[in-house]
């Protein structure tokens, strides 16, 4: 390790852990549930983890300055503000 | 830690001095990628909104959701061998570089080959784009996705192309980690996609 660089991660820990909640995730999607929440939570939770990790590892997110990481978190905030006013204008009741 | 002590990476190395201090391809790919987040914020946004609003089918009733987990498997797994190629790259072995480049390659071709069948398959079977909201939804989503998927197969074509001409080295492989950022992020789309529009 050096002063500025870091050390390789191991891609294939991240290969299994990716592989491994992807089982996970086609397990949750197969078994059943009482609740549609409960089954969205669950695969969306998974996906997120999944989606960081590859931001994280793959991508070398972890690794870089922080400007990458506020210029792709913004783009992040950004994107999911548009899609909860479109969640809310659908759920939530007209005057 | 794999080979630890054996080599570092210094996403920070710039061969020309820049103001962010960061090459300015790679700049140019994150913020590419960066607008790309938006895209597809606003093709998933929509997505959530007209399933909220509507009557929605089971997907697992009309889409194979085993033949897509499979594809999936292979777009993760081209996605470590793109990491492992620049991995190989950085530690100057040319040779593993080039064999990853072109399991990378494959992969894509794989997954698109793929998607090209499913396609054809739901198409014989009735599920056509105008058949209803789901059909229009899951046509576009995926079928802007197959298309970042082909532009990124053409790419890492090129670069293998360029690979075996001798053209990368320990010292100069920009293109390879550039390439690679965008190979990574249509893996991570996919990823979200697959859940929301497969598995849900």
């Amino acid at each position: 390790m050096t002063s500025e660089g870091h050390t390789i991660p191991n891609y294939m820990s991240i290969f299994w852990w990716l592989l491994g909640l992807t089982i996970v995730e086609i397990g949750w999607a197969i078994l059943p549930h009482h609740s549609k929440l409960v089954l969205g939570g669950g695969i969306v939770g998974m996906a997120i983890i999944k989606a960081v990790l590859v931001a994280l590892y793959f991508m070398h997110l972890k690794f870089e300055r922080k400007i990458m990481g506020i210029l792709f978190a913004s783009t992040l905030i950004l994107g999911m503000i548009l899609v909860s006013v479109g969640i809310g204008e659908q759920v939530l009741p007209r005057p | 830690m794999e080979h630890a002590e054996a080599i570092t990476f210094d996403p920070h190395h710039v061969e020309d001095e820049t103001t962010t201090g960061i090459p300015h391809d790679k700049m140019g790919m994150w913020v590419f990628l960066c607008s790309e987040v938006m895209f597809f914020t606003g093709l998933i946004g929509s997505y959530i909104v007209l399933r909220f609003g509507s009557t929605w089918p089971d997907p697992k009733t009309v889409l194979n959701i085993w033949l897509t987990a499979g594809n999936t498997f292979i777009l993760i797994c081209s996605s470590v061998t793109m990491v492992k190629a620049l991995e190989w790259i950085q530690r100057g072995d040319t040779r593993k570089m080039k064999l990853f480049m072109c399991l990378t390659l494959l992969g894509g071709s794989i997954f698109l080959g793929v998607q090209v069948f499913e396609y054809r398959h739901l198409l014989h079977e009735g599920f056509n784009p105008h058949v209803s909201l789901f059909g229009s939804t899951f046509y576009t989503m995926t079928g802007f996705h197959g298309f970042h998927v082909f532009c990124g197969v053409v790419c890492i074509a090129w670069c293998t192309g360029k690979a075996f001409l001798g053209k990368y080295t320990k010292e100069h492989h920009l293109g390879i980690e550039t390439l690679g950022l965008y190979w990574h992020f249509v893996d991570l789309v996919w990823i979200l996609l697959f859940a929301i529009v497969y598995l849900i």
